[in-house]
């Protein structure tokens, strides 16, 4: 029974760990750049979804407060929440990465921009709303089930249930949609694509929403988790993220969400069978062992489309 | 367009110089200087805060009065303070940043033990005073004639936690969760599961799991203890740790009890945990509710100032830099060299045999550790701390 237990703890980390990841390989599917602001554009969306849900509750003292029900605060929560996170994102893009493209720098001066953009966020965070922390309010009355020995509460449910049809939708957009079409024609060529008639920016634009969506979506469903919320805690998560999405072969949407649950398992299950210090060390060397043996990550191709 | 690249270098360079010559102005002969290395940021911010509220009001105190009277002569008191960010590296940075820019004549703090102790071989190397207000850890003041602390120990408060959970929850087997990268919790860890094992017999502490300090899921690792059965589960860790553990194990169907350590007494562990903590005990250094004489007078004007009830850690900063006061004041003169007033202050410290602190009674005997009472608390339906049981060495 307790390894069960086990599966669906891994499934549930491991489903965060795939959303961050997907936005990491969203844009470089597209761009080719290494958005690292994405681990803090995730703690930025937990933060917004935590400003919204009381201001429509109405708790904590925030007197301007709707005064709403937990469900209906919820329900209004998370499409307001991915809204204001991938604005975050299209920020971002407009301020920092398309400026240095315009001038044609080279991408390794973008990522250090991304790396910068990151530290920008956390820190002034830290600055505005001071180092202590925030407890998220309860959203969603908490029901565990139990069978044999097996707990799980619905939102764990949730989470994984999230995951995948994040997956299927971004899957579908990506191999079916037109606009899909476009954002693998300028991962293909980035210089032939303007000359079809295809607006780059735009395409770009609507990348780094789509991305940052989801992150937005992560953020709250793990605020909602895990309730404490830290300008910090994005960059960890971040990290093991984009290693995920690198395992899984950056640039694919399944690697992406392979890497994540992936990266789950091999978490929880080195845990569950070791001591619980060896965690990261034996993670990420079987994930190294994993690079070793297909440097390109399991769904990574060398050097043709990615996306 | 090269021009211009130069102009905004020395511009930048101007500006730069011109901060380190700022830090450089300011003395004054009728000031005492005193340097805290708190935890401002990071992971325990209101540990941090907690300290620097409680120096601010004691200071007040002093200034208020003309000054601290060191051999017929008042001086000012001026507290400068450094933000750790609650890491072992910037507590040795904050350190060496006040013995030798700000030129303290003593440090209080780092608080946790993760700093205290890489801040103090910092400060004996530099043969400067420093007294941890709250770090339990042997190794702080180890080998180390410099460094004092206000708090009791681990090897003491491990038992003390054993003792009371065997006897409250009429206990046979326990479970650890402790954080490995922090010296206190993995510290207390250990000493906790000799002590439970001397008492219970081997095996009897059926998990001993540990996790990072920047972890936010504990699910594996309580998954195996929730298997284990464990009678209660002992959890050294910090506030903010602690209110995820409880709740992720509640999710996990897990029903007993918890015991904590002194690390979880924060005024924000309720605001973080909520009801999930209530019911629940640990071991601290003083119990707010029903505190008495001078620390109840502690507690009531350090409410009235920052409106909320002071954490342990905010009465053990007001002892701890009564203490160093009070060795200043016996040094008998404030020298103008700072490394002999320095000198002079760690005698006085390592003086003092008995000291009468709002968190009880301090024996020191000459290692720079206090022998004094812990007491357990339960954490009552309005979230106070309500006293339960006292022991003392």
């Amino acid at each position: 029974m307790e390894f069960f237990q086990h599966v669906l703890n891994a499934l549930q980390f491991g489903s965060f760990y795939a959303l961050i990841a997907l936005g990491y390989t969203l844009v470089y599917g597209v761009l080719r750049l290494i958005n690292f602001a994405h681990g803090d554009i995730f703690m930025v969306g937990a933060y917004i979804a935590y400003f919204v849900a009381i201001m429509l509750l109405g708790a904590d003292g925030v007197a301007a407060g709707a005064g709403l029900s937990p469900g209906l605060t919820l329900a209004i929560t998370v499409p307001v929440t991915m809204i204001l996170t991938s604005l975050v994102g299209v920020t971002l893009e407009r301020t920092m990465y398309r400026p240095l493209r315009r001038k044609g720098a080279d991408r390794l001066y973008v990522v250090i921009t991304a790396l910068m953009a990151g530290l920008i966020l956390e820190n002034g965070n830290l600055a505005l709303l001071g180092a202590s922390r925030k407890s998220f309010p309860e959203l969603l009355q908490k029901v565990v089930w139990t069978f044999g020995g097996v707990s799980v509460t619905n939102l764990k449910v949730i989470v994984i249930v999230a995951a995948v049809v994040v997956f299927g939708l971004l899957q579908f957009i990506v191999t079916r949609t037109k606009i899909g079409m476009a954002m693998r024609g300028i991962s293909y060529d980035k210089f032939a694509i303007p000359l079809m008639g295809i607006p780059l920016d735009t395409i770009i634009v609507f990348t780094f929403i789509l991305g940052s969506s989801m992150a937005g979506l992560a953020g709250i469903l793990f605020a909602m988790s895990y309730p404490i919320l830290e300008p910090y805690m994005g960059a960890l998560i971040g990290w093991k993220a984009f290693i995920a999405a690198v395992v899984g072969g950056i640039g694919d949407i399944r690697g992406a969400i392979v890497g994540g649950f992936l990266l789950g398992f091999i978490e929880i299950g080195v845990v569950a069978v070791f001591p619980s210090t060896l965690r990261d060390l034996f993670a990420f060397s079987v994930l190294l062992g994993i690079l070793w043996l297909k440097p390109t990550g399991l769904f990574g191709v060398a050097k043709t489309t990615k996306i | 367009m090269k021009n211009m690249t130069v102009k905004v270098l020395l511009a930048v360079l101007a500006l730069a110089l011109g901060a380190f010559a700022l830090t450089g102005c300011g003395k004054d002969g009728d000031v005492i200087k005193i340097g805290f290395n708190l935890e401002l940021t990071g992971d325990i911010p209101k540990v941090g805060e907690a300290s620097k509220f409680a120096a601010e009001m004691l200071k007040e105190d002093i200034n208020a009065k003309g000054g601290l009277e060191v051999g017929g002569k008042k001086y000012k008191l001026e507290f400068v303070y450094q933000d750790n960010e609650a890491k072992a590296e910037s507590a040795v940075n904050a350190a060496l940043k006040l013995i030798t820019q700000d030129n303290v004549v003593a440090i209080i703090g780092p608080n946790s033990s993760k700093q205290a102790i890489p801040a103090g071989g910092a400060c004996n190397d530099n043969q400067t005073p420093m007294v941890s207000p709250w770090s339990t850890n042997p190794d702080t003041t180890k080998d180390r004639p410099w460094v004092f602390r206000a708090a009791f120990l681990d090897p003491f408060q491990g038992p003390v936690a054993a003792n009371f959970a065997a006897k409250q929850f009429g206990a046979k087997t326990s479970a650890v969760l402790f954080d490995i990268a922090n010296d206190y919790s993995k510290g207390l860890a250990e000493i906790f599961k000799t002590e439970w094992e001397k008492k219970s017999g081997a095996g009897t502490v059926v998990a001993f799991e540990s996790h990072g300090t920047k972890d936010q899921d504990f699910s594996a690792q309580l998954t195996k203890i929730v298997a284990a059965k464990p009678d209660f589960i002992f959890v050294p860790d910090n506030y903010n740790q602690v209110a995820l553990i409880i709740k992720q194990a509640r999710d996990l169907g897990y029903k007993g009890p918890f015991m904590g350590s002194d690390a979880w007494g924060s005024a924000e562990l309720m605001t973080l945990c909520g009801k999930e903590c209530i019911g629940q005990f640990f071991s601290t250094h003083y119990a707010a509710a029903g505190a008495q004489g001078a620390t109840k007078e502690f507690i009531d004007r350090y409410n009235e100032k920052y409106k909320y009830v002071p954490d342990d850690v905010a009465a053990l900063t007001w002892d701890a830099t009564r203490l160093v006061l009070q060795a200043i004041q016996e040094a008998g003169k404030v020298e103008k060299d700072i490394k002999t007033e320095r000198k002079i202050v760690r005698d006085a410290l390592a003086n003092i045999k008995e000291f009468a602190g709002i968190t009880g009674t301090m024996k020191f005997h000459g290692t720079g550790d206090p022998d004094k009472c812990a007491v357990v608390v339960q954490i009552s339906p309005e979230g106070k701390f309500e006293f339960k049981e006292s022991v003392c060495p």
